[in-house]
């Protein structure tokens, strides 16, 4: 079985994923990240599906996992590098990736987790939507 | 996948394990490829396939898949065959509803490959296995 690495830069950890994941190597990453999570004391999880071609609802469940469980370590979860055929097709399967932040990018993914650990985290834990952003500075 | 691989001929996969679910998404990429679907379209039918494939290996207890590039004389497209010998599904109308899972998923798999295709057509019966077969055709 494939696993896939994972990262630590800084405060950080990133993986970035680069093959198509049996739904075993995608069960794997979870309990790694979690370790890694606890190991490390990293507070933000980039994870990089820049690569990924396809995102069913096993992988998209593993996406949510992932940053629930982290999230309750105490670590901040952004998914980057979503292809747009990706997110078309995921919207149309009916996977509203509950919880997880989402940047275009590696540098942006970073920006988010540490300007998340600044203020409003948690508001993913309630099933409404986000409150209507406030025109930012 | 190689070139020596004749696409105008169906392509089968026997699903048994959750590796032979990425060989299914792989297979059912290059004939996508080869009928010209768009780049979006292509997405859609591998994820459908994935759903289904990850189906007949979760719920069939395992099965096979036939890919076939096809023409309907105005068009080309991918048609895909997912065939099991498992318990089958009692109320189709139940299972094919949005959240509706009996194995702890998120109930999206049947429903949403339907979405995902242009054709979707399933056999099925307590006892009798279930069939599966979809179709996207090119834009
Ligand atoms: N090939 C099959 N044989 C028997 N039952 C099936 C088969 N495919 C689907 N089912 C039944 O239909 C239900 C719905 O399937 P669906 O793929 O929509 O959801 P899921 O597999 O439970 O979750 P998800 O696919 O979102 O992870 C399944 O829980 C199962 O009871
Ligand atoms: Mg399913």
């Amino acid at each position: 079985m494939d696993r896939v690495p994972i990262l630590k830069i800084g405060d950080i950890l990133l993986v970035s994923i680069q093959v198509d994941m049996s739904d075993q190597t995608a069960v794997a990453l979870q309990e790694d990240l979690a370790e890694r999570i606890v190991a490390t004391g990293c507070h933000g999880v980039i994870i990089d599906i820049t690569a990924l071609d396809i995102v069913d609802s096993f992988v998209g469940r593993m996406l949510s996992t992932i940053a629930s469980i982290s999230r309750v370590l105490d670590a901040e979860t952004v998914v980057v590098g979503m292809r747009p055929a990706v997110a078309i097709t995921l919207v149309e399967l009916g996977l509203s990736l509950n919880g997880i932040r989402t940047a275009l990018n590696v540098e942006r993914g970073m920006e988010l987790v540490a300007a998340g650990r600044g203020y409003d985290d948690y508001d993913e834990f309630d099933d409404g939507p986000d409150p209507a952003p406030t025109a930012s500075p | 996948m190689t070139s020596g691989v004749d696409l105008s001929r169906p392509q089968q996969q026997t699903v048994g394990s959750d590796e032979d679910v990425v060989r299914v998404r792989q297979m059912v990429r290059t004939v996508a490829v080869a009928a010209r679907l768009s780049l979006v379209d292509q997405t859609k039918v591998v994820t459908a396939a994935s759903e289904l494939a990850r189906n007949t290996l979760v719920y069939g207890g395992g099965g096979t898949v036939e890919v076939t590039a096809v023409d309907n004389g105005r068009k080309p497209g991918i048609r895909i065959v997912f065939a099991d010998s498992g318990p089958g599904i009692a109320d189709v109308d139940l299972a094919l509803t949005d959240g509706y899972t009996t194995g702890g998923g998120l109930g999206l798999g049947l429903s949403g490959a339907r979405r995902l295709v242009d054709e979707f057509d399933i056999l099925t019966a307590p006892g009798q296995g279930t069939r599966v077969t979809i179709t996207k055709w090119s834009r």
